[in-house]
């Protein structure tokens, strides 16, 4: 099933911001394998010139991908069937803890290709303040439900 | 910049950075996706991942992503001194359900310096002889 051409340029923002939490810069780095003290050790951070220490370049995933589920849910499209296309980062200053994140989100773009629906999002993360703090643009590729037999959500099976 | 200085040489254009090669297990793919919160279950679940037409369980995007940027962050010193990181998932990390999962292997090269003095770094990722990324691509401001 397409996706509605009339999404392209629909916008749509998180109710609550995400709060950065220090243990969780330590989790998603440990989750990567990545033994960086920056993300870890606040003195290691300062002396690299940082306040506090900062977040890994693909952390923004955590909250950029919780934003987008609400509009994948209005379109019909179950995580099962997408894979994802591409992946960009725009930094304008380094994640740290206690940053309280605004997630705004716009449909970029919306292309069918040989079955699939091409979806591209945009998500403009500011701070507190309102200073901008990364922006993200995520693709992902729709794929058409198997036929038979009927999936089902894999979840708790 | 004080505990990592990449040397001046290192930052023309055709200089290579050093090759990283990763290992991914099922049980790496579990943690990803508690961390990051995508339980997409073609990252964990062999059966929906069959169904759905891919080989076997694939690791996710965000997880190949992750890897080929420590090339970058391990070379720069700074992790912040990426300012741009973008890549095109060209092909699946397929992780097998054993002990050893998959390979990844990333290599990383300047490819240009910018107007701005900022320096394009072209990456390529690769797993069981394929290519996985295509278009990996970070725009990183050494300080001088």
């Amino acid at each position: 099933m397409p996706i509605d051409p009339s999404y392209l340029g629909h916008s749509f923002a998180s109710d609550t911001p995400y709060e950065v939490g220090r243990e969780k810069i330590r989790e998603f780095a440990d989750a990567i394998g990545d033994p960086n003290p920056a993300y870890r050790d606040a003195e290691a951070a300062k002396a690299l010139g940082h306040p506090d220490v900062i977040a890994p370049p693909t952390f923004p995933i955590v909250f950029t991908f919780a934003a987008n589920l609400p509009l994948l849910a209005e379109l019909g499209i179950e995580l099962r069937n997408i894979v994802h296309g591409e992946q960009r980062f725009q930094y304008a200053r380094p994640i740290r803890p206690g940053d309280r994140l605004a997630c705004a989100v716009t449909v970029e773009n919306v292309r069918p290709m040989a079955g699939d629906d091409f979806l591209t999002t945009r998500a403009d993360i500011s701070a507190a303040d309102g200073e901008h703090v990364v922006s993200a643009w995520s693709t992902i590729i729709a794929r058409p439900e198997p036929d038979a037999p009927e999936a089902d959500s894999g979840e708790g099976r | 910049m004080t505990s990592h200085d990449v040397a001046a040489h290192d930052l023309e254009p055709g200089a290579q950075l050093p090759t990283q090669t990763f290992r991914v297990t099922r049980a790496d793919l579990v943690r990803y996706a508690g961390a990051s919160g995508d339980f997409n279950p073609i990252h964990w679940n062999e059966r929906i991942a069959t169904r759905v037409g891919l080989p076997n369980v694939i690791a996710h995007g965000m997880v190949t992503m992750a890897l080929a940027a420590r090339v970058v962050t391990d070379w720069a010193g700074d992790p912040a001194a990426v300012e741009e990181y973008g890549v095109r998932f060209a092909g699946p990390v397929v992780v097998p359900d054993d002990d050893t999962g998959a390979e990844v292997t990333v290599t990383g090269v300047v490819k240009r310096r910018l107007d701005d003095g900022r320096l394009q770094v072209d990456l390529t990722a690769r797993s069981d002889g394929e290519k996985v990324l295509g278009r990996a691509r970070a725009i990183v401001r050494i300080p001088t």
